[in-house]
C-alpha cells in the first residue's frame, strides 16, 4: 500500500473514531487525547492529520454530509416516481439513524448545537453541500416531472429534513415506542402527501 | 474596386418584421462595408434593380442575405412564391447569410404556423430537407434583431475572402462562442448569487428572479456592445435567448424555477456542479454586494 493511501485511510479512522466519541459524549468532553488514545496513536500525530478539535469537527460534517449525499444521489439517478424516491430517502436516513446512529446524531447534537465551532469554514450550507445538493436534485426533478408542488426550496426543505431530523432526535432521546423502521411507511406517506400537486 | 470585379449582394425579404433590415441600418459604417459589393437588391436603400427586376429573376447575386421565416407555400409576392425566388438565388449565390433568427431557425414567425413556417436551412435545431443543398455555402446569423456588427464581420470576411469558421448550426464561432454572459457586468452578482431587486437597476444579477437567459444564450452581446454603448442585461433587463433556436419561449421576465432551483442551467454546466456551488457561495453575506453602487441619497 502506497503511504498517500495509508494516510488517507489513517484519517478516515480518525474521523470515524471520533464521529463516535463526540456523537456520544459530547463535543466538549471529547478531547484530543482521548480520540488519540482510542486509536493508540498519539496526540502529536493526531494533529499531524488535523491541525485542532475545530477543524476536525468540520471535516466530520462534511465525511457525514458525503456519505448521506452520495446514498441520496443514488435514488437520484433511478427512474422511480417521487413517491417512491421520498421512501427510499427516509428509508436511507431511519437506516443510517439505526445502523450508524453516530453519522446522525453528530448532525443533530454536535453540528447544530455547538454553531461556533463551524462558523468559521462551515458557514451556511458550506460543509453540508453534498447532502444539501442531492435533496435540491430530488427536489427539482419533482416538480419538473409535475409531482410535487412549485414553492420555496426551504419551506420544502424544512418539512422534509426537519421532520426526520426531529423523529431520529426522539429516538435518540429513548421515547419513540417503536424501533425507528416501522414508522418509514407513514412518515413517507406523510410527507408525500404535503408536498404533491 | 470597379463594379464587375465586387461581388453581387442581394437582399431578399421573407416572413419578416423588417427588424433586421434596420438593424443593419445602425451600423456607423453602413456604407464603407456596402461598398465592398455591388448592392443589386435591397429592401430599403436605392439599388439598381427593382423588386419588379428581382421577381422576374432578371438579377445575379455572389452573396445573398436571407431575412425571415421560410415557408414553402403560400407566401407570396405578387403572385410568386417567395419560396421559389430564395431558392432561385440560393441556388447562385457562393454565400448565403441568413439573417436573424426567423431566416434561421424559423423564430417568432414560426409560431403562427409552426408545422409550415421555419428557417430556411434549420427548422428550430432540425435541417430542414433543403440544408444539404445550401450547407456548404451557408452562415447563420441569429438574433432579433441582428447585431449590425455581427452582419459587418461576416461581410468583410467575405469581401476579405477570410475562411469563417462556424459551429454545427452553421453559427460564425468567432460571434457565437461565447454566451450573452461573458463580458456582463454583472457577473460578479451572478459570482455570488445575489439576485436584483428590479428591473434598470445596476445592482444585482438577473439571472435568478428576472428571467435572463444571458448564462446559456450564444452571442456576443456584451462583447461588441449595442450602438457601442451597451446591452440589455448592462441597462438592467434580461436577455430573452433571442439567438436560440427555440426563440421565443414564455415568460421573459420571469425565470422559471422548480423549488428555487433554476430550471434551466448556464451553458454546459452539470445540475450538480451548480447547484453545489451555489449552496456554498450563498452561505457568504458580502456586505459590498448588499449596497447600492452610487448612492444617490449622499
Amino acid at each position: 500500500m502506497k503511504i498517500a493511501e495509508k494516510k488517507a485511510l489513517k484519517r478516515e479512522s480518525i474521523i470515524q473514531t471520533a464521529l463516535q466519541l463526540f456523537s456520544t459524549n459530547g463535543f466538549h468532553k471529547t478531547t484530543i487525547p482521548d480520540i488519540a488514545s482510542k486509536l493508540k496513536m498519539s496526540v502529536g500525530n493526531l494533529y499531524n492529520y488535523f491541525s485542532s478539535k475545530d477543524v476536525l469537527a468540520q471535516e466530520i460534517i462534511k465525511y457525514t454530509s458525503e456519505v448521506l449525499g452520495e446514498k441520496i444521489r443514488v435514488v437520484n439517478m433511478t427512474e422511480g416516481t417521487a413517491e417512491e424516491k421520498i421512501h427510499q430517502i427516509v428509508t436511507i436516513y431511519f437506516t443510517m439513524a439505526k445502523e450508524k446512529p453516530e453519522m446522525i446524531e453528530y448532525f443533530l447534537r454536535v453540528y447544530l448545537s455547538n454553531r461556533e465551532v463551524f462558523s468559521d469554514g462551515c458557514e451556511g450550507m458550506v460543509c453540508v453541500s453534498g447532502f444539501i445538493t442531492e435533496i435540491m436534485i430530488f427536489f427539482d426533478d419533482a416538480v419538473s416531472s409535475g409531482e410535487l408542488r412549485n414553492q420555496d426550496f426551504f419551506s420544502a426543505f424544512g418539512l422534509f429534513m426537519g421532520y426526520l431530523g426531529g423523529m431520529v432526535f426522539l429516538k435518540g432521546e429513548g421515547v419513540l415506542p417503536k424501533e425507528i423502521e416501522k414508522y418509514i411507511d407513514d412518515i413517507s406517506l406523510n410527507i408525500y402527501n404535503a408536498l404533491k400537486v | 474596386m470597379s463594379s464587375q470585379t465586387r461581388p453581387k449582394l442581394l437582399w431578399l425579404q421573407s416572413i419578416t418584421c423588417n427588424g433586421n433590415t434596420h438593424s443593419f441600418l445602425n451600423h456607423p459604417d453602413l456604407f464603407l462595408i456596402l461598398s465592398h459589393f455591388e448592392l443589386v437588391h435591397h429592401p430599403v436603400l436605392e439599388t439598381a434593380y427593382t423588386m419588379e427586376d428581382l421577381l422576374q429573376k432578371k438579377v445575379s447575386c455572389d452573396v445573398l442575405i436571407l431575412e425571415g421565416s421560410f415557408q414553402e407555400e403560400g407566401f407570396l409576392k405578387d403572385g410568386v412564391e417567395v419560396s421559389s425566388l430564395i431558392q432561385y438565388y440560393a441556388g447562385q449565390a457562393k454565400h448565403i447569410i441568413t439573417a436573424g433568427t426567423c431566416a434561421t431557425f424559423g423564430g417568432i414567425f414560426k409560431q403562427k404556423d409552426p408545422a409550415a413556417i421555419s428557417g430556411f436551412c434549420f427548422d428550430l435545431e432540425e435541417r430542414t430537407m433543403r440544408y444539404k443543398t445550401y450547407a456548404s455555402r451557408l452562415i447563420s446569423l441569429p438574433g432579433c434583431p441582428i447585431h449590425p456588427k455581427w452582419l459587418s464581420y461576416v461581410l468583410l470576411m467575405i469581401a476579405n475572402k477570410r475562411q469563417i469558421e462556424i459551429d454545427t448550426l452553421h453559427r460564425p464561432v468567432e460571434l457565437y462562442g461565447y454566451t450573452v454572459h461573458t463580458g456582463c457586468t454583472r457577473n460578479e452578482y451572478f459570482e455570488w448569487k445575489i439576485d436584483t431587486k428590479n428591473f434598470g437597476l445596476k445592482e444585482g444579477c438577473l439571472f435568478y428572479e428576472q428571467g435572463c437567459q444571458g448564462p446559456y444564450t450564444r452571442g456576443s452581446c456584451n462583447k461588441i456592445l449595442w450602438n457601442d454603448t451597451s446591452s440589455k442585461t448592462r441597462v438592467g433587463t434580461p436577455c430573452f435567448g433571442c439567438t436560440e433556436p427555440n426563440y421565443p419561449q414564455e415568460s421573459l421576465f420571469s425565470t422559471k424555477t422548480n423549488m428555487g432551483i433554476p430550471a434551466k442551467m448556464p451553458l454546459g454546466i452539470p445540475r450538480r456542479a451548480y447547484l453545489t456551488l451555489t449552496g456554498v457561495v450563498k452561505s457568504f453575506k458580502i456586505k459590498r454586494f448588499t449596497e447600492r453602487l452610487l448612492d444617490y441619497d449622499k
